[in-house]
């Protein structure tokens, strides 16, 4: 059956989207395009003059290796990210998928942290884990191990990762328990009875069928830690030490916000916009046909 | 190959619940026995403790002369066939059956050899490499028994396997189960709510109500001498007619002087002019309705005069509204609504009970 509403006058449908597109075209389409005006731009140091070159803007960022260097930090931060928060978030639903006492108090804890906004919970593990005021910290340089992510990019980009998968892991279990929810009661009861003990039912049973789950779960995980994790870095290193910890989207702020060269920054901006497109198409063309089993 | 013995099996879920007030049960080796009562009678939760996908409050379940209570579904050596069948929904035909044999460590070879014999047996060999999801609901039942004969298991536990199909595709299934299990002399335990089913597929039938055990037996022995009201209502349809009765009415002598209740089958029922016959009943009734099914014709009537009393005879399932009799008559004559007609019964085709319904007076 079709739902097909039918108006007699030509006007009236234009006139109900109008509010909805006015948002749109306001909200995405100018500042898009203003973003593509810009990157063909290059301004002078005191903003007096701008000249049109084309694609130089492009070309520039192709060939520097700082731009080159903030990809793959981009990239190894979303798969590390990725990984780490899916594969707590999966345990944690597995475990609250059993049938314990007290198991709605459990799983609401475990979807809390995802009302805390980025910001806040940069703030939360800087505070746990600053090397002058941290309970963490303190606790790791008495076990030994020089903690300053302050001075060592590398543990400054660990601080980063534990914090943005944290945040997320209530997001995932969200879906995780969802999915397992989905899978019927007695195929695992068949599962046991056929001989498969727990660990191989998880691998060769619930596994596999939540591997809708965990394909959606992927691509939204990357979207997340390309772009939504903006608001951790600022707080906890704002990209430093030495940019260890500058992704594309920090990159594109302080290149344009802090560092004044707009044109490089819109042409940054406007290929993530095309990484965005690309993600949401594959997602897109995923959510078409759900079921892959 | 196996004896299963049920002694005094309880079940108290933690809520205080009792599912299973104590059953007793033998089932003999090759044996097919059915579960059958209303929903709600604890019959899939006996069976799923038989499966050991449900623990054992109190009491003891032997399978093969080992007690498993304790033992894991895996360890016991069964087979099951659920209701929603249960099916691996990633897997092929081929892997659904083959997977229980692979978790057993089973060689490549037998198990190709396994799943092919069983596929040939259910006629699925042309669908091995599907996934249930290109099946019918026909064909998903056969991947079940599949996965179920592959294993060449003690026992065969199957939970209202049927009741998704559609009612000619059940009965044929129906027919093929009981080849089946005739064929491979695996003792079995079906469990159903369709009392025909029950019927057809026993060797020993169990009628179950309210956790507890109502009548254990031959199917055409309880359907002959039902124990209890409750059993001679819910098993044959349409059910029993039952009717209370005085002291003394019919000639009936129940100890202690009481009334009773008194059943008739509807096809025990034949529709005459004249006065009850010696000993048996006679019923005045006002036809209020008829069901031509072909074959036969089921008349449903109210009796004449005055209406029992509603407390007497109500409140359990398949039981009729007090007063209504059906009587059933062969081929299509049937009298018209709103006439009056005689039905009588002889008295070797009466049942009589307690007025508790819970015992038969008359062996």
């Amino acid at each position: 059956m079709q739902k097909q509403s039918v108006f007699t006058s030509r006007s009236l449908p234009w006139l109900l989207i109008a509010p909805q597109m006015l948002i749109v075209l306001v909200f995405f389409y100018w500042p898009a395009a203003q973003a593509v005006w810009q990157s063909f731009l290059l301004q002078d140091a005191f903003g007096l003059s701008t000249t049109f070159i084309w694609f130089e803007n492009y070309s520039d960022l192709l060939a520097d290796p700082d731009y080159f260097a903030a990809v793959v930090r981009t990239f190894v931060f979303a798969a590390a990210i990725g990984v780490s928060s899916l594969s707590a978030a999966l345990l944690l639903a597995v475990m609250a998928d059993k049938p314990l006492r007290g198991v709605g108090v459990y799983r609401t804890l475990l979807i809390w942290p995802y009302a805390v906004a980025p910001p806040v919970v940069g703030v939360l593990w800087l505070f746990m884990l600053n090397p002058s005021l941290g309970v963490l910290a303190h606790g790791l340089r008495a076990m030994g191990l020089d903690w300053n992510p302050l001075l060592n990019g590398n543990q400054a980009a660990l601080l980063i990762i534990l914090a943005s998968a944290w945040k997320q892991i209530s997001y995932n279990f969200l879906f995780f328990l969802a999915g397992l929810q989905g899978i019927p009661k007695s195929v695992h009861e068949a599962a046991a009875i056929d001989g498969a003990r727990p660990v191989r039912r998880f691998w060769t049973i619930t596994f596999p069928l939540l591997t809708p789950t965990i394909f959606f779960l992927i691509v939204i995980n990357v979207v997340y830690a390309f772009f939504d994790t903006f608001g951790i870095i600022d707080t906890m290193t704002r990209g430093g030490p030495a940019k260890a910890t500058e992704t594309l989207v920090y990159k594109v702020y302080s290149d344009g916000l802090l560092g004044g060269n707009l044109g490089s920054s819109a042409a940054q901006s406007v290929i993530l916009m095309g990484i965005v497109i690309v993600l949401t198409a594959i997602q897109f063309r995923f959510v078409e046909r759900k079921v892959t089993y | 190959m196996a004896n299963v013995t049920l002694r005094n099996v309880r079940k108290t879920y933690s809520g205080g619940v009792e599912a299973i007030k104590g059953v007793d049960l033998a089932i003999g080796d090759g044996q097919f026995c059915v579960l059958v009562g209303p929903s709600g009678c604890g019959k899939s939760t006996l069976l799923r403790m038989v499966a050991g996908l449900e623990t054992i409050t109190a009491g003891e379940i032997d399978i093969g002369g080992r007690v498993v209570n304790q033992v894991e579904p895996a360890d016991r050596d069964i087979a099951m066939v659920f209701q929603n069948y249960a099916l691996y929904p990633h897997m092929s035909v081929y892997n659904n059956m083959a997977y229980g044999l692979r978790n057993r460590g089973m060689a490549k070879p037998e198990i190709d050899q396994r799943v092919r014999e069983a596929a040939r047996i259910l006629e699925i060999g042309a669908m091995l490499d599907r996934k249930p999801k290109q099946l019918s609901g026909g064909q998903r039942q056969r991947v079940a028994m599949g996965r179920a004969i592959v294993r060449q298991p003690k026992v065969f536990l199957f939970d209202e396997p049927l009741s998704n199909l559609d009612a000619k595709l059940r009965i044929a299934m129906r027919v093929e189960i009981r080849k089946l299990q005739r064929r491979l002399g695996t003792t079995s335990i079906y469990v159903t709510h369709d009392q025909l089913e029950a019927m057809t597929l026993a060797d020993v039938l169990v009628v179950m109500n309210g956790g507890v055990v109502e009548q254990i037996g031959n199917p055409l022995d309880i359907y002959q001498k039902p124990a209890t009201t409750f059993v001679a209502a819910f098993i044959g349809a349409p059910p029993m007619n039952l009717t209370p009765f005085a002291p003394g009415e019919y000639g009936l002598a129940v100890p202690g002087g009481a009334g009773g209740i008194l059943g008739v089958r509807p096809e025990d029922l034949t529709l005459t002019t004249g006065p009850a016959p010696e000993g048996g009943v006679r019923y005045d009734l006002i036809v209020e309705a008829i069901e031509r099914v072909g074959a036969e014709t089921f008349v449903y009537g109210a009796r004449d005069g005055a209406r029992p009393e509603p407390a007497a005879v109500s409140g359990k399932p398949g039981e009729l509204p007090p007063g209504e009799i059906i009587v059933r008559l062969p081929g299509q004559a049937a009298p018209a609504v709103g006439e009056r007609i005689v039905a009588a019964a002889p008295r070797d085709k009466l049942h009589v009970f307690a007025a508790d319904g819970r015992s038969r007076l008359d062996s």
